[in-house]
This record gives C-alpha cells, sequence and structure tokens, in this order.
C-alpha cells in the first residue's frame, strides 16, 4: 500500500520487472540497470517514467536523466541500511530534483518521518501491523528538530539558526 | 574478598551433559528458564532438564511460541551438568547469567537463596 | 552549564512520549522485537546478560549537583541502588525494567537529561576533555561545541542509520584529555596566526577489533563552518562505509582501505557543494552558547595557610593532592578528581548515596558542578584550595577520597563478563585483583603514572589499546584468557599498545601485570621516566623477556 501525503492513497505507478515490456502509456517503475541499458528506446515518448534505485549506486550513475524521470524508487533492502536518506537529500538539496521521491523495501512506522525530512514523499508499506496503525492513527510525527530539513518545516523560533518546528 | 568463580568446563556428549533452554522476560529483561508445564522459572534449579541436546533443540521450538506472544526474547539452549546443589551451567556465561556477576554477590539470582 | 529552553525541552519530551508509546506497543506484541530493537537501542537500552542495561549520556561530562541527585534516585528507586560511569561519559544503571524505562526517562528529563542516541548506529554521546572550562593549559573550553554538535546530531534524519556507530570528541587544551585521535571525528581546538579559534580535524580514529589511529584532513577549520564539516564527513560515510561486514564498517576502515587523500578529498568536495542553509554558525549564536559555559566569577584565594599546614602532617592528604588535584586556571583553585577506583572495588561503580554525597560536596565547595571522566572517574572542576582539606575529608567519610588517580590502581575496566552480553570474559575481577595487589599508596606512587586499562572483549569500550598495559579478556575453549599490550597511549602522544605474546590465565594475569611493573622500575632511569616514556625508549623486547622467562602463557 502506498502512503502518501499522511493517508493510503491508489498507486498509479508499476513496478516492472526486467525484461517485461513498458506500457506505451507509461507510469511504470524500471529497474535502474535496465533503464541505463534501453533508454534510447525512450526518446521519443514522454510516458512518465520511473527508476528504481539500489542503495550504493552512486548518483552520477544516473544524472542526466534526471530531468526526464518523474519518480525516483530508493530501496531499504534492510531498515538498518541507511544510505538511501543521503541519497534523497543530496537529489533534493544539491541536483534539485522536484520530482517524486519513494521509499520502497523495509521502511519502518517510525522512520517515515524522517525520510521526509530527508525529500521522501511517497512510502510503499508492505508489513500489515504497519498499514494497521498507519491508518488508525498515522505516522508518529515530531513537531521539533535540531537540524534543517525538508517537508513541512519552518524556523523554529528562537536564536539557534539549525532549529526547526513541524507546519 | 573472593574473586574465585569456579569455571564447569567439561566436553559436549559427555555422559553427565544435560540440556536447558533459557531466555530474557520481556517485560523486565531479567534470564528466566523454561520449566515443565511449559512454563518460565527465575532459578536453573527449577528448570527442566533435557538428556539429548535434539530434545532441548525441539522443545526450544516451543519455548519460542512464547516470543511470539511476547513474553519472553531470545530464547536458546545451554549445556548444564549436575553439581552438588543442583544443575550448573557448563559454559562460564551461562554460569555467570543463571548465579549474577561475580564481583556482586549480592545481586542477581544467587541473591535469592 | 547549558540550560534547555522550551525548545530543548519540548523536544526530548516529544521523545520520551514516542519511546513510551513504542514500549507500550512492544509489550502489547504490535512491534517485534527486531522491530522495536532500533527504538529501544535509540533511547539507550540494551539487553544485557542479566537484564535490560539503560545508558543514560552526560553530555561533554558535565552535570550538576541537581543532575547527580536524580541520577542517585534513579539508582535507588528503579535499579539495586547503584549505577556505573562508563569510558564514553556515560553512566549505566544494570537492572532496569523494560516497563520502567519510560518512568526513568520523564525523571531524566525533568533535570534536562535524556539517554538519546547513547546506542545504535548514529553519532553518540560528544565526549569532551573532563577538565574543560577548568584547566590550566585550555584554549578554549570544548563544550560550546560539543552541545553544538550534540543538537545537530539529535535524531538527525540522515545520520540515525550508519552503517556503525559514530563518536565524536573535542579536546580544547594543550594536553589531549579526550583521546581525540582514537574517535571516529577528532577536533582539537587551535587558534589559527591571526589568532581565531577554529579545529584541526581528525578522522577514522577508533579502537575494536582493528585499532587505529585518527588521520588529520583539516589542519583549521572555521569555527562557522563545524556543523557543515562534519555533515559532510558523515554524509561521505554513510554512503560509503562497508556495510557487509560489522567489523568493517566503521569510518576508520573506510579511511584505511581507500586512503587519508581520497576521504580528505571526498570530505572537502561535499563540504563545498553542500548549501549552508541552517548550519553555519553566526558568531552571534555561538557567544550565545558559550555564554552558558561561561567561566564561574572565582574569587582569587590567597595560597592556604591551612592547606599547607594539612599536607605537611597527614601524609594521606598529601598523597591525594599529589594525585587527585590537578591545576587550575585560577590560583588558589584545583581541580579535584573523585577516584571511582577503591582499592579492590569495581572501576566507575558508585552507590546512590556516594551519588548523593557528591552532590552535596559540589553544591557545598564546588559551585555544584561535576564532571564525568573517561577514565571513569568523576571530577569537581572548581575547588579553593582552602576547602580542600574539608573536602577531602568529606569524600573520605564516604569511601570517595581514594588517593590514585592516574596510577596503577586507577584502573579503568568495562563491565565485562560479570554483565555484558557480548563480552567474553570478565574484566572486573582482573581489575579488582591488579588493584588489591598495587594497593599500597606508596608504592603505588614509586610506580608513578601508569594507566591500565581492561576490556572484556574485542570491542574495547575499556580501551585497552591506548592504555599504557591494555589487557584483552578472551576465550579459549571456554576459559577465559587475557592478552595483554604494552605502550599504547590516548593522549596527544597517541599510540595503540603493541602485543607481548601469547596470553595469561586468569591466575596468571596479576602476576605477569607485577612483573611488567618490575621490569619497568629496573629499567627507568629514574623515578622521574614514567611507564610510557621507559616503554617508548626500551622497547617491547626487555618487557617479553620479564613475561616470558619465568612463566609460558597459555597458547594463544
Ligand atoms: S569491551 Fe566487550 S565486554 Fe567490555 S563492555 Fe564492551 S562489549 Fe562488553
Amino acid at each position: 500500500m502506498l502512503w502518501k501525503n499522511g493517508a493510503f492513497v491508489d498507486d498509479p505507478w508499476r513496478a516492472i520487472a526486467e525484461g517485461e515490456d513498458p506500457p506505451p502509456a507509461g507510469h511504470v517503475i524500471l529497474p535502474l540497470d535496465w533503464w541505463l541499458q534501453e533508454r534510447d528506446a525512450f526518446a521519443n515518448s514522454n510516458a512518465p517514467i520511473g527508476l528504481r534505485v539500489e542503495p550504493g549506486v552512486s548518483i552520477e550513475t544516473f544524472l542526466q536523466d534526471l530531468g526526464r524521470v518523474s519518480l525516483i524508487a530508493l530501496s531499504f533492502p534492510k531498515f538498518g541500511d541507511g544510505r538511501a536518506f543521503s541519497t534523497a537529500a543530496l537529489l533534493r538539496e544539491r541536483h534539485g530534483f522536484r520530482g517524486e521521491i519513494r521509499a520502497v523495501g523495509d521502511v519502518l512506522l517510525d522512520q517515515l518521518q524522517m525520510m521526509e525530512r530527508c525529500g521522501f514523499d511517497s512510502f510503499e508499506i508492505k508489513d500489515p501491523t504497519v498499514q494497521r496503525l498507519l491508518s488508525e492513527r498515522g505516522a508518529p510525527a515530531y513537531s521539533r528538530f535540531y537540524q534543517p530539513g525538508a517537508g513541512a518545516e519552518g524556523q523554529a523560533d528562537g536564536p539557534r539558526p539549525w532549529a526547526r518546528k513541524r507546519i | 574478598m573472593d574473586f574465585g568463580y569456579q569455571i564447569f568446563h567439561s566436553q559436549p556428549g559427555s555422559r553427565l551433559m544435560r540440556y536447558a533452554i533459557s531466555a530474557n522476560r520481556l517485560r523486565d529483561g531479567l534470564v528466566v528458564f523454561f520449566a515443565p508445564g511449559e512454563t518460565w522459572v527465575e532459578q536453573l534449579a527449577d528448570a527442566r532438564l533435557f538428556d539429548a541436546e535434539a530434545e532441548a533443540e525441539s522443545a526450544l521450538e516451543r519455548a519460542r511460541a512464547d516470543e511470539k506472544k511476547n513474553l519472553i526474547v531470545e530464547a536458546f539452549v545451554f549445556a548444564v551438568k549436575a553439581g552438588a546443589q543442583g544443575p550448573v551451567a557448563n559454559h562460564i556465561r551461562d554460569a555467570i547469567r543463571a548465579t549474577g556477576p561475580t564481583v556482586r554477590r549480592d545481586l542477581g539470582k544467587q541473591a535469592a537463596g | 552549564m547549558y540550560r534547555y529552553d522550551e525548545f530543548d525541552a519540548g523536544f526530548v519530551k516529544e521523545r520520551v512520549d514516542a519511546f513510551r508509546d513504542q514500549v507500550a506497543r512492544r509489550l502489547k506484541g504490535e512491534l517485534t522485537e527486531e522491530q522495536f530493537r532500533p527504538h529501544r537501542l535509540m533511547n539507550g537500552l540494551y539487553l544485557q546478560l542479566h537484564a535490560y542495561m539503560l545508558r543514560v549520556a552526560v553530555p561533554y561530562g558535565t552535570l550538576d549537583s541537581r543532575q547527580m541527585r536524580k541520577l542517585a534516585h534513579i539508582a535507588r528507586v528503579y535499579d539495586k541502588g547503584y549505577g556505573h560511569f562508563t569510558t564514553r561519559q556515560n553512566i549505566q544503571y544494570n537492572w532496569p525494567t523494560l516497563a520502567d524505562t519510560p518512568a526513568i526517562l520523564d525523571e531524566l528529563a525533568s533535570v534536562e537529561m535524556h539517554a538519546i542516541q547513547t546506542s545504535g548506529n548514529c553519532i553518540r554521546n560528544v565526549t569532551a576533555d573532563h577538565f574543560a572550562g577548568a584547566a590550566a593549559d585550555e584554549i578554549d573550553d570544548p563544550r560550546p561545541y560539543a552541545e553544538i554538535l550534540r543538537q545537530w546530531s539529535s535524531i538527525h534524519p540522515e545520520f540515525s542509520f550508519l552503517p556503525r556507530k559514530f563518536k565524536i570528541a573535542v579536546n580544547g587544551a594543550a594536553r589531549d584529555r579526550a583521546a581525540i585521535q582514537a574517535h571516529d571525528i577528532g577536533l582539537q581546538i587551535v587558534r589559527d596566526a591571526q589568532g581565531e579559534i577554529g579545529f584541526a580535524v581528525y578522522v577514522g580514529g577508533g579502537m575494536g577489533r582493528t585499532p587505529m589511529i585518527a588521520t588529520k584532513i583539516r589542519d583549521f577549520l572555521p569555527v562557522a563552518d563545524l556543523l557543515a564539516y562534519t555533515q559532510a564527513i558523515v554524509r561521505v560515510y554513510n554512503l560509503e562505509g562497508r556495510r557487509d561486514n560489522k567489523y568493517k564498517a566503521r569510518i576508520k576502515i573506510l579511511v584505511h582501505e581507500k586512503g587519508a587523500e581520497w576521504m580528505r578529498a571526498a570530505v572537502e568536495a561535499e563540504f563545498a557543494a553542500a548549501p549552508r542553509v541552517g548550519i553555519e554558525l553566526p558568531a552571534e549564536e555561538v557567544a550565545r552558547i558559550k555564554a552558558y559555559f561561561a567561566p564561574p566569577d572565582l574569587a582569587p584565594r590567597a595560597h592556604s595557610l591551612a592547606f599547607e599546614a594539612r599536607r605537611r602532617s597527614d601524609p594521606a592528604f598529601a598523597a591525594f593532592v599529589a594525585s587527585n588535584i590537578a591545576a587550575h586556571r585560577m590560583d588558589g583553585y584545583g581541580i579535584v578528581t573523585i577516584s571511582l577506583k577503591p582499592i579492590g572495588g569495581a572501576p566507575g561503580d558508585a552507590s546512590a548515596d556516594q551519588m548523593d554525597a557528591v552532590a552535596d560536596i559540589a553544591e557545598r565547595y564546588a559551585l555544584g558542578e561535576i564532571r564525568v571522566s573517561h577514565e571513569q572517574n568523576l571530577v569537581l572542576p572548581h575547588v579553593a584550595l582552602e576547602d580542600a582539606p574539608a573536602v577531602f575529608d568529606a569524600l573520605a567519610a564516604c569511601g570517595l577520597a581514594t588517593a590514585n588517580a592516574g596510577l596503577i590502581t586507577d584502573i579503568i575496566a568495562c563491565p565485562g563478563l560479570d554483565y555484558c552480553a557480548l563480552a567474553t570474559a570478565r574484566s572486573i575481577p582482573v581489575a579488582q585483583r591488579i588493584s588489591q595487589r598495587f594497593g599500597d599508596t606508596a608504592r603505588a606512587r614509586d610506580i608513578g603514572q601508569l594507566k591500565i586499562k581492561i576490556s572484556g572483549c574485542i570491542n574495547a569500550c575499556g580501551h585497552h589499546h591506548v592504555g599504557h598495559i591494555g589487557i584483552l579478556g578472551l576465550e579459549r575453549k571456554g576459559v577465559e584468557t587475557y592478552q595483554i599490550t604494552l605502550g599504547g597511549s590516548g593522549d596527544e602522544t597517541c599510540s595503540m599498545g603493541a602485543l607481548t605474546g601469547p596470553g595469561f590465565s586468569s591466575e596468571e594475569v596479576v602476576d605477569a601485570i607485577e612483573r611488567i611493573v618490575d621490569a619497568y622500575r629496573m629499567l627507568r632511569t629514574d623515578e622521574s621516566e614514567d611507564f610510557l616514556t621507559a616503554y617508548r625508549r626500551v622497547g617491547m623486547q626487555p618487557f617479553k623477556e620479564a613475561l616470558y622467562e619465568t612463566s609460558k602463557g597459555a597458547d594463544i
């Protein structure tokens, strides 16, 4: 199930496995390797494309595609593998990526806000308990932070330039 | 001051070796042992002992059901030997778990007796 | 010292409330142990050998009397009447229940303390020189910078799931009392040619399985860039650090495998590219935080006749002054080390009553300020020498006047197999036996400065690699065995100890230490040459001979 903007929503995107033909209308999430080999085939298409990126892959590999793709799905093979937090932060703050950044894989309830603060805006939730807790009470949301982040937040009151509060 | 600590150690498979199951209780973290009637007790003396390791391993499956019920965590099988005052864990780590810190004889399970 | 404002208090309260909720979910079974573990670790709660263990941060080792009383209260009400001060300027409680933990965290929050990030693969409690703000050799107080780092790193969204734990230490004096070169990031406060304050930045130090001395990657980092540069280092580490093997996951391995030049270039590139919004430190804001740590108004005190008279007439007091009182930047004052190493005691342990007594003594004689040192002692940073006799007597009344700071019986020992789930051997009993062997004050003073550090496993929480004599407890065929290293040092001349050779059994290890000490006393040029200096002059060989000629070590 897809969690976005504080609610479960229908997912217009479909993940495509290697070798499968993408529908011409797009809205498919392609494995990065697949895309890197076949991207010329999409030269004349405007179909919305998403990429699935595994941790450990440098953004440099698909830097030239950032203007073309509408979604980047960053994968968490294990919740403890935090590389995608930095990748998301770099996509937003360094490379100005404006499309959707989606967390896929092993995603914990209590990580959602941290992910949001790094620039993620949608979350694929597979764990049934997490699904239930999210529908019942939403994601845990703290209101005070000690560092600037992405998402719905602004400068906190007081003199500290690094303090932020949720809006 | 007594810093001595007797280390019991004999080869696995020895005729005297038996097996028990231990875990920590979720709520307070204290060391518990799997006992007759599939309950958990605080003293090794009250634990259920198995003659064969394989038997203990299969009981471990049942013990682990209590992990799913959120009663205990980290259940495992360990070897014990008969001692004068009842079973004694074979490995020093398990022995310290079953008694308490060797530097604080007033704390842990050893304090209860 | 730093005081929470409404924002800080609100931040901690939100986190405690969240943890209370997580604990409730765990007890109801809505979180599995695997899902719960990162949350409990994020709040300093471990599952140890006998029970849970709660590790509470004492940020950069600074406490006041009110906070110390609260630590005593927690020990009494929620634990078994004592706590253990660690080498990371934390205090550990060995027997809390899971169900009580949220209440304990509430108690801590009421005195502006917490357990956030004392565990887990995140930026841990930032440590600093325990003499900060008082030492005669201080360039600048490291604590304001440590406080800024503490805030910025708290629940950092990007850096809460690093490859491994990450430790930052800040030192502000000429002598390195914070062991910065043995940390993931070590910051040494320096002045540039214009007299501006900044930091020399060291990266990639650490102990554990593969001890490494940090590499300096920046000679001078302006204060304004402290957070931006730290962010660059941690980001490079988060993306590039190894995740395939937890023993190769610390930043030291990244620096070692890729090389210091690569690391420097990667950090500088990241630093140059990252936006500064919100993390550049404006001078006014640094000044505002520094004001919290402003040196107390100490009236100059005359040379005290009472102090001198007591020193002449009472050898016990004289010994205490010699080892436990260090030079203060103000005339007429001293820095008093309260040894938590009574002869034969467990290093770093303090009872609730002792904690209360220290709080009272600090309030009465030392402006209510207390420090926790990474050497597992407590410190009263501002004591008028005139009051030193009274302080000494008050400490003696609660068993805290052991005159051994820096001496052979001031042993660092991790909890080891008596408490720790990761241990391979016990460390406390070894420390106790060595302490008893050398318990005679005159003998210990004759031996002079000698740091013995003991770890109960390869993780090296007892810092054995930087002990002048290091002891590492291992297990061989179900039996405890102890390896000895010599020549380690955690100060500005940082070095990692070298292995003497085969290890020793628990029965043999104290004799082995005595043979090393006897060899040193034979080898030293005179009494002024301390152990480390002598070792560095003569090398390992004579000690090896002393150790292995008479006995054969266990085969290790
Ligand atoms: S060094 Fe090992 S035994 Fe000692 S506290 Fe650390 S993990 Fe435990």
